[in-house]
């Protein structure tokens, strides 16, 4: 009976989402006041209902109600209850209803928000996120309900994947999606701008906090699937390029171009169509991300269970969507052109280079990503596009970003001025070059010359976010939100790159087997295998290794590695035994046992690892520092009719 | 059935524990490391994409068997990558190799940095010109620094 | 109304892209195409499964075209297949030759495998001429084998015509197999 309501509830949702979507779109086409304001409770009720449905489902997964097809085929008996809530989102059809939560929960928040709003705009806004609605209602009533019964029902069920029964990994998938969704509202924004024909760029001032809200969401949800990777999968690597994580990972590269282009907009009216342009591409990026993952085009272990005909689905709810709003583009760009002037080496110019690099290297990986299918369709054989290729194509739009980056925090609008700073800059520089010298050299102990060039390029861009803020420490309580949020993202990727540098350039990896009382020696760190026990679980039961590790006679550590067999079947899992700090990681995971009380095992030695999420965890911070400045928070005291013009007529301060 | 492909998929998916070999497959470190690094970058024909080095399927152990047995033998690296290309085609290798059909794919990382970078090299130059031309549409606003 | 290439553009490559998305749902990207068409079969010689004392090589297969079948005894799919096999056997005179793969799994004894799978065809019928025992797994990587069940169609001078992953279905047999068989002056119905 439950579930049933659950799957009524999203019958109701679509209704209402079409609602959203007419009364907004029609109603500001038709001026009609009565229908614009329609809009608004049509949102509220579609979250309202989907809330209902999820609800329901997750209810199921609680209630260990087997009879629901969905719940049987991710859960089981001794699943425990954290997990079988995450559960709800760890199969196709759960995470789809997750997807269209967080979609209409991003529109109540921009329903909310947005009282400055003219109200034929935010109508059309909301009535763009309506449409997106209703594709992904349509999508699941027809193809993947979550609700579709088991007759008989089983009386027990398959099992949430072991893999997927870990704290981050519950949190990751909410996450990303919120950030992949929350793109949907920059699209509706620019959607609605260019349904318009909107000269001004009122929209690029609330569209930027709404597009930092996603990217920071998304910042986080890759990132936790990366720490993930690392410390569950047992092979010490935190990113593999593969297709799914390559589709998360584009919208982000082209979140971070719209979130400087934003800035250019607003700021000085200019590159309007090409903001546009990126608004559309980030979330088309989110949506071809989507169908990736369930149509089963590429290979990976990410994919849900594929199925063609859902593939077909989304495809064509794609060219709907994305080619709605590229046709769009084509037909309006051309009027929003603008003559502004700006100086060779001003922020305007270091932020087009910005933008240029980020959409080659977001190019870049979709065309490997999709290389092996292009071949295919051409018939040109099969090939594989792997880490060796993505590892050194992406370095080659990056190293010069970081650079560029460096010196750009410093350009002003409109003019060039960055005489006065360069000087200091080139000292940084030599002094990163000194420091990374340093580091490789005599920390270290090995020459490795991408290790030196990363190490400069990060020091030097450190350095170069530092002179700000200490240039002016006196008055930091004047500084606006904006400004620390910038450095303290800056800062961020500063750490990544100074983290993968070093991870990559001087790990250490070694498969040794071990009998008890036995050592191996990492990096001046001794590894004593101190034999196993056997261990149990709630839903499972491991053999736990213990692993002494010591330092010139002193202990450092002991850790656990276990390999753990689940009760629901399936290959045994690893969990590493990890111990962290800052300036590296000692990683251990046990392999097999060899019999005679010797085991397997695979040892590491990861420098510098954690700087690579403490500096995702930065950007992140960033943006939502950036996101809380108070001009985006301001309610405009004039009427929203006045505001035209360039930004020199923004009168939000 | 759609049960049982359910968990089909699930145990697919389900290779979490370890392929760390018996011992270290070489004695001599820089075999080791050539063992290594070779098996980072061939694929396993039968999973969902990992590298042998990574999957504990037993085509991917025996692969790996394979790659230690050619390397006691004396076959290079290239003599033992095209061993596995003769038999399951350039799918097996995360490193594309370098021929016509993948020169656009080899290129593009140049290709896309040099166009985005020249397009963008464009821009400012018609926009420094229009600034120079017309210093005082400059001075009318008056932005600074501030991002 | 003029429309400028670079307006143009993002619409342009986004129907490229569909296109080839389109054609990604129809195509199976796991499937590795078979670089040993149209060349020599790797030699090998093993034991025959169901006899250690024989052994089976290329050379006293040649002069004659053959099915080359892999299996075991823990794959579904050939279980499948193996109603097929028997009418292939039963209605034509081409020698299906069986190539018994990866029985055991590491660390098991391959003699355990042996005796499993003999077992195997006891139970389900025994369609092969003759089956080599590939205990180590070498010779069907040499052949490029990557599943279960694989089945080769190798001419009488040792050039592998076709190979077929996935079960032998009476479509398949008549669309690909037996036009190569008749061409090559085989008989099969």
């Amino acid at each position: 009976m439950i579930p049933e309501l659950g799957h009524f509830a999203l019958i109701l949702a679509l209704l209402l989402a079409a609602a959203q979507a007419i009364f907004g779109l029609v109603g500001a086409s038709r001026g009609n006041v009565a229908w614009m304001r329609a809009a608004q409770p049509a949102v509220t009720g579609q979250w309202v209902f989907l809330s209902l449905s999820f609800g329901v489902l997750v209810w199921s997964f609680i209630q260990f109600d087997f009879s629901v097809r969905y719940v049987a085929t991710t859960s089981n008996s001794l699943l425990p209850l954290f997990y079988r809530i995450a559960a709800a989102w760890g199969g196709h059809e759960g995470s789809l209803l997750l997807w269209g939560l967080m979609l209409a929960t991003w529109s109540v928040a921009v329903a909310a928000f947005s009282r400055s709003m003219p109200l034929p705009y935010k109508s059309r806004v909301l009535g763009v996120l309506g449409l997106v609605s209703v594709g992904f209602l349509t999508f699941m009533l027809f193809t993947s309900s979550p609700f579709e019964r088991l007759v008989p029902a089983v009386p027990d069920g398959n099992d949430l994947n072991p893999l997927l029964q870990d704290v981050a990994l519950a949190i990751h998938p909410p996450m990303l999606y919120l950030g992949y969704v929350g793109f949907s509202v920059a699209f509706a924004f620019a959607c609605a701008t260019l349904i318009e024909g909107r000269l001004d760029v009122a929209w690029a001032r609330w569209a930027r906090p709404w597009t930092l809200a996603a990217w920071l969401c998304l910042t986080i949800g890759i990132t936790l699937g990366s720490w993930w990777a690392y410390y569950e999968l047992g092979w010490g690597g935190y990113w593999f390029w593969d297709p799914v994580e390559n589709a998360s990972f584009m919208p982000w590269l082209m979140g971070t171009a719209l979130i400087h282009s934003l800035a250019v907009t607003e700021k000085r009216g200019l590159f309007k169509s090409w903001t546009l342009l990126l608004a559309v591409g980030c979330f088309s990026l989110s949506l071809l991300g989507t169908f990736l993952v369930r149509s089963g085009v590429l290979v990976s272990v990410h994919a849900f269970a594929t199925d063609p005909a859902r593939g077909l689905f989304i495809l064509a709810f794609l060219v709907a969507v994305i080619g709605g709003a590229l046709a769009l583009y084509t037909w309006r760009a051309p009027a929003l052109k603008s003559e502004a002037g700006f100086e060779l080496a001003s922020r305007e110019a270091f932020l087009l280079f910005n933008n240029a690099l980020l959409v080659a290297a977001t190019g870049l990986i979709l065309l490997g990503t999709l290389y092996p299918l292009v071949m295919d369709a051409m018939e040109l054989g099969k090939i594989s596009v792997g880490p060796p290729y993505f590892g050194k194509a992406f370095l080659i739009p990056m190293v010069p970003l970081v650079l560029l980056m460096a010196v750009g925090m410093h350009a002003i609008w409109k003019r060039s001025r960055l005489g006065p700073v360069m000087n200091l800059l080139w000292i940084l520089l030599g002094a990163a070059v000194a420091l990374a010298l340093f580091v490789t050299l005599v920390v270290y102990e090995e020459f490795h010359f991408m290790g030196l060039v990363g190490f400069t390029v990060g020091f030097w861009l450190l350095g170069s976010a530092m002179v700000e803020p200490i240039k002016r420490f006196g008055g930091w309580r004047t500084l606006p939100a904006g400004f620390w949020g910038m450095t303290t993202a800056h800062v961020g990727v500063a750490l990544f790159a100074i983290g993968v540098t070093g991870v990559e350039s001087y790990r250490i990896e070694k498969d040794i087997s071990l009998g008890i009382g036995e050592t191996t020696v990492l990096e001046g760190y001794e590894f004593r295998f101190e034999g196993t026990k056997n261990v149990q679980g709630p839903n499972y039961r491991a053999i736990e290794g213990t692993v002494l590790i010591t330092r010139d006679g002193k202990q450092v550590t002991t850790l656990h590695p276990q390999k753990r067999f689940y009760a629901s079947g399936g290959n045994p899992m690893t969990e590493a035994g990890i111990h962290g700090r800052l300036r590296r990681d000692l990683f251990v995971a046990l392999g097999e046992d060899l019999g005679a009380g010797k085991w397997s095992m695979r040892v590491q030695y990861k420098p510098l690892i954690r700087l690579i999420w403490l500096g995702a965890l930065f950007m992140a911070f960033g943006a939502a520092v950036s996101a809380m400045d108070r001009r985006y928070r301001a309610r405009s005291k004039v009427s929203a009719a006045v505001m035209t013009g360039h930004a020199a007529g923004e009168a939000a301060r | 059935m759609a049960l049982a492909r359910a968990l089909l998929l699930a145990l697919l998916v389900s290779t979490a524990a370890l392929a760390i070999d018996e011992k270290p497959a070489f004695d001599d470190p820089a075999m080791q490391a050539r063992y290594e690094s070779l098996t980072r970058e061939l694929r396993c024909t039968v999973c969902q994409n990992q590298t042998i080095a990574d999957s504990n399927a037993s085509l991917a152990r025996d692969l790996r068997r394979e790659v230690r047995r050619l390397m006691a033998e004396g076959n290079t690296d290239q003599e033992i990558r095209d061993f596995l290309t003769d038999r399951y085609t350039d799918f097996v290798l995360y490193n594309p190799p370098v021929k016509p059909r993948t020169y656009l794919l080899w290129a593009a990382p140049g290709l896309l940095v040099i166009i985005g970078l020249g397009a963008a090299l464009m821009v400012v130059l018609r926009r420094a010109k229009a600034a120079k031309d017309n210093p005082a549409a400059l001075d009318a606003d008056n932005e600074t620094g501030s991002p | 109304m003029k429309v400028r290439l670079g307006v143009l553009l993002p619409l342009g490559l986004f129907v490229v892209l569909v296109g080839f998305l389109f054609f990604g749902l129809f195509n199976d990207p796991r499937e590795i195409p078979s670089p040993l068409i149209g060349k020599p079969a790797p030699t090998f010689t093993l034991e025959e499964l169901r006899d250690p004392q024989q052994l089976i090589s290329t050379e006293n297969l040649a002069g004659q075209m053959y099915l080359l079948n892999v299996w075991n005894s823990s794959c579904v799919t050939c279980r499948q297949e193996h109603p097929m096999l028997m009418q292939i056997a039963r209605s034509s005179n081409l020698p299906i030759i069986g190539l018994n793969w990866k029985e055991s799994d590491y660390p098991e004894d391959p003699e355990i495998g042996r005796t499993r799978a003999i077992s195997w065809l006891s139970r389900f019928g025994d369609p092969y001429t003759k089956i080599a025992f590939d205990k180590e797994g070498s010779v069907g990587i040499n052949f490029g084998v990557y599943g279960t069940p694989e089945t080769f169609l190798v001419s009488g001078d040792g050039v592998i015509l076709a190979k077929h992953v996935g079960a032998i279905t009476p479509d398949v047999w008549r669309d690909k197999f037996m036009p190569l068989i008749s061409q090559g002056g085989g008989s099969a119905s």
